[in-house]
């Protein structure tokens, strides 16, 4: 049983490498100028700036590219947010992250008149750092500190607030509304090329912090007490896990808009493989998320064709079917 | 005389602001099963979790080895003594074998993975629970006692000399909490651990202890071999409870037969 687990999750990841392979060229090859496999090849190793070139070159490779890098965090930062709260409901949002991010760029049009994108990075990535250190500190206030239960509850509080005074400054201008209703979508074309450098910091300082939690994670998995037994220091990998949710889901959502669902559903997706072992579910959920998201935005560009519809539509569309056959059919892990 | 490994002096615990132990004093024997005993609410879960240092007191101390608990750091604490709580929870999908290898986390670090030590270990935890053929399986697919016994397959992987459970016969049959508590007694007798448990059962806590601690209203009433402490008077004092001892037939320890709860005077 052991050996063949391992063995399924060696295999596995094989076979996921293969699919996120596929996934991105699908994604570069497919648009509303369709580009043969060989022109991509051409494009990605030999460019000679042909128009094909410069279509793979310049969109639709940063399109993948950001697919694959918010994808990924978000699968990440999804299981980590299911494996601290041991609620197979969470989502990375669920810290308040996604509310902050958008509080933050709201608030920055409505009130600062902030208009380049290029800034709306910045405000989202300091909001949602902002909601989440508030958020923590919010569950820590009682005599036990930071515990599953109270994380959630501080989590869905802060959001329920801040998603109203969102909705209070959008409803009051006519701006704010338009460029936040363009944010609110997730989204990972029309974004300008830059936003990659801005927010690669933040996903690989949090990729890196959420590999580190791994084994705190899973000692924490077996309780507090049990965690603390076994030697495990609670506090420590919960402020870890809780920066590590911070930077990926804030610098995800600050490059896409808060694209729903994969977070919750990737890691129930990785752990039919991995099983609890967070030192395996971590990275499967992180490339289950970009082939996921990069093979939705395909999709997207299919299904309208020549248009697109965005991936958190595509994601809602046929992700949420697709998994509740899923959830039928199987049964979703307690954690 | 040698000083006992783990004791408390002068401890206070309490939740908020209630407290549950007042001014308890405690030294456990060591190489020896003791088993806490007491009514409902007096405080033996509190004491089992400061002594384990998963409680803070307010104010005394918890002394292992001499050096105050509290102070040492949580991975020294985790080799030398272990903490079962009561109905530990895991995720699904766990298996024995991963279990029990958690046992292994306070001999690990960046630095140092997984080892042959660590092999060793948890064979050793799997053989003597008996629950090597079940390695392979599903924690969540396996009976309550099956269960029990590889969560103390864990805390025996960590290779503690002291360990404190927290009720490990809960929500087992009879059968089970006899095969649980026979395992509790092979740890004394084959590898020389120190047990610390809370026990509700009286009876079985009379027959696999070799001490009984009493609490009372959150400190120790009595402490002794179980013949010495579980008399018809304490059972009327602490337990509230109109009882014969005899002796138990099979194992010659002291057997509470309740004849009914004392009539409380209002």
């Amino acid at each position: 049983m052991l050996a063949v687990r391992h063995r399924r999750r060696v295999a596995g990841l094989v076979v996921l490498l293969g699919c996120a392979a596929a996934a991105c060229l699908a994604s570069i090859a497919i648009g509303s100028k369709p580009i043969p496999v060989g022109a991509v090849w051409h494009g990605l190793v030999s460019p000679t700036g042909s128009e094909d070139d410069l279509i793979v070159r310049s969109l639709r490779v940063p399109r993948t590219e950001l697919a694959v890098l918010a994808g990924a965090a978000l699968g990440i930062a999804g299981s980590l947010s299911q494996g601290h709260t041991r609620n197979p409901l969470a989502d990375p949002g669920l810290l308040g992250v996604s509310s902050g991010a958008a509080l933050a760029v709201v608030t920055g049009i409505f009130a600062f008149g902030v208009t380049s994108t290029y800034d709306h990075v910045w405000l989202a990535c300091l909001g949602a750092i902002v909601a989440t250190v508030g958020v923590f500190l919010l569950s820590s206030a009682g005599r036990t500190g930071p515990t599953p239960l109270t994380l959630a509850l501080a989590g869905a509080a802060a959001a329920a607030l801040m998603q109203g005074l969102v909705s209070a400054m959008v409803v009051a201008d006519q701006q704010s509304m338009e460029i936040y209703r363009f944010w609110r979508i997730g989204a990972v074309s029309g974004r300008d090329p830059t936003v990659i450098a801005q927010v690669l910091p933040f996903l690989l300082v949090g990729a890196a912090l959420a590999m580190a939690n791994t084994a705190g994670l899973n000692a924490l998995s077996l309780g507090e007490d049990v965690a603390r037994s076994i030697g495990g220091h609670v506090l420590r990998a919960r402020l870890i896990g809780v920066a590590a949710i911070t930077l990926l889901t804030g610098g995800a959502v600050a490059a896409c808009g808060p694209i729903g669902f994969v977070g919750l559903v990737v890691p129930h997706l990785a752990r039919f493989v991995t099983g609890p072992d967070h030192r395996w579910l971590v990275p499967y959920a992180g490339l289950i998320g970009a082939v996921l998201v990069v093979a939705a935005d395909t999709v997207g560009r299919l299904l309208a064709w020549p248009g697109e519809l965005q991936v958190g539509i595509v994601l809602a569309m046929i992700g949420v079917p697709v998994f509740i056959a899923i959830v039928r059919r199987t049964r979703l892990a307690q954690l | 005389m040698k000083r006992p490994r783990l004791r408390a002096e002068s401890l206070h615990v309490g939740y908020g602001e209630t407290p549950v132990i007042e001014g308890l004093d405690l030294e456990v024997l060591d190489d020896a099963v003791t088993a806490v005993i007491g009514p409902n609410g007096s405080g033996k879960s509190t004491l089992l979790r400061a002594m384990g240092r998963l409680l803070a007191p307010r104010r005394g101390q918890v002394l292992l080895d001499g050096k105050r608990i509290d102070r040492m750091p949580t991975r020294e604490v985790a080799t030398l003594l272990g903490v079962l709580p009561q109905t530990p929870r895991a995720p699904d999908g766990l298996t024995v074998a991963e279990l029990v290898a958690h046992g292994r986390h306070p001999h690990q670090a960046w630095y140092r993975r997984w080892s042959t030590d660590d092999d060793e270990s948890v064979a050793a935890a799997l053989r003597m629970t008996g629950m090597t053929d079940l390695a392979g399986r599903v924690l969540d697919q396996l009976s309550g006692g099956q269960r029990q016994r590889a969560w103390i397959s864990m805390a025996l992987a960590q290779g503690t000399e002291l360990l404190l459970l927290d009720e490990p016969t809960t929500y087992l049959d009879l059968a089970h909490q006899v095969e649980v508590l026979e395992l509790v007694r092979r740890l004394r007798t084959d590898l020389g651990r120190t047990v610390v448990m809370v026990l509700h059962d009286l009876n079985l806590a009379a027959r696999y202890a070799d001490r009984m601690v009493v609490l009372g209203d959150g400190s120790v009433v009595a402490q002794g071999a179980p013949h010495e402490v579980l008399t018809e008077d304490l059972l009327r004092e602490v337990f509230d409870l109109e009882a014969r001892v005899i002796s138990d037939p099979v194992a010659g320890t002291p057997l509470v037969v309740p004849v009914s709860p004392r009539t409380r005077a209002h």
